[in-house]
């Protein structure tokens, strides 16, 4: 379980930095060079390195072995985690958010028949 | 009928101790934020179908308590805190903890925005520790569920909306 939380953590502060959820977001539609990556942040190539280290130490991304070029991509396990993670309290609050609208509705209705005498 | 696209949840996570939830509702903000303040509306929606409210008690004032008991499948499950702050009809904030694993606290806020005769409704859940934010990784790794690659796909896709 020790593990497991240190991966957690790991996972969590690579992913608090908005650049790097971005390079993730980019990676979830295929792999990407540093260049090609450094493109829409308007940042230096060293500075997208950097991120890449940081996603790379968390499991977030494996690189390739080319030397000229380099693709990065997702790796889905600690990522799988963190959605793993929030899955109950997701589950718990979409259920019920669906049934706080059916309600809400309903009171609507209520208020509809019982107010401006506008339903027919 | 609410557009399919405003039924969505949005679930992610800015720190590594807090969830944030954000949910569109067809409804005045005054509605959705009532629909918060007693046992009366809470039982009509607060949990999964497939348990019923076995008992509700909300004293809803800063500093006053609340326990819900759901009942389902053959178990009954408890969950209680206190209000920490009320500004009707904009925000509310409580503490959560569940009976089972007592002393693990987090603390939810609940943000009521309007829009356009819809409300937005945020639920930021902050855990107390580190412990307690992992309690829950645990729980689900002794149960053994089975995970399907979608919630990683819809993850993503959050992580892309988040961030373009």
């Amino acid at each position: 379980m020790a593990v497991a939380a240190e991966q957690l953590d790991r996972t969590f502060a690579a992913l608090a930095d908005p650049t790097r959820r971005a390079i993730l977001a980019r990676l979830a539609g295929g792999q990407a060079s540093v260049t090609d990556l450094a493109e829409p942040f308007a940042m230096s190539l060293p500075a997208v390195s950097k991120h890449l280290k940081v996603l790379e130490r968390a499991g977030l991304i494996a690189r390739g072995r080319e030397r000229q070029w380099r693709p990065a991509r997702l790796e889905a396990g600690p990522l799988k985690e963190v959605a793993d993670w929030m899955e109950p309290y997701r589950r718990f609050w979409e259920e019920s958010y669906d049934r706080l609208e059916e309600y809400l509705e309903e009171l609507q209705d209520r208020g509809k028949e019982h107010g401006d005498g506008r339903k027919r | 009928m609410a557009a399919s696209g405003s039924k969505q949840l949005t679930v992610t996570t800015p720190t590594d101790r807090e969830i944030v939830m954000t949910r569109i509702l067809d409804a005045p903000r005054d509605l959705v934020f009532e629909a918060h303040t007693s046992c009366e509306h809470m039982s009509h929606w607060w949990g999964p179908r497939r348990y019923e409210i076995a008992s509700c008690e909300m004293d809803f004032r800063p500093g006053g308590a609340w326990r819900i008991v759901h009942r389902g499948e053959g178990q009954e499950f408890g969950f209680r805190g206190e209000f920490r702050d009320i500004v009707r009809p904009e925000h509310i904030t409580w503490t959560f903890e569940y009976e089972g694993e007592p002393g693990h606290i987090s603390v939810q806020t609940l943000t009521f925005e309007e829009h356009d005769g819809k409300t937005t409704l945020t639920s930021t859940l902050l855990f107390d520790s580190i412990e307690d934010r992992d309690g829950m990784i645990n729980s689900g790794m002794e149960s053994g569920a089975a995970e399907s690659m979608d919630r990683l796909e819809e993850y993503l896709l959050e992580l892309r909306s988040r961030t373009s």
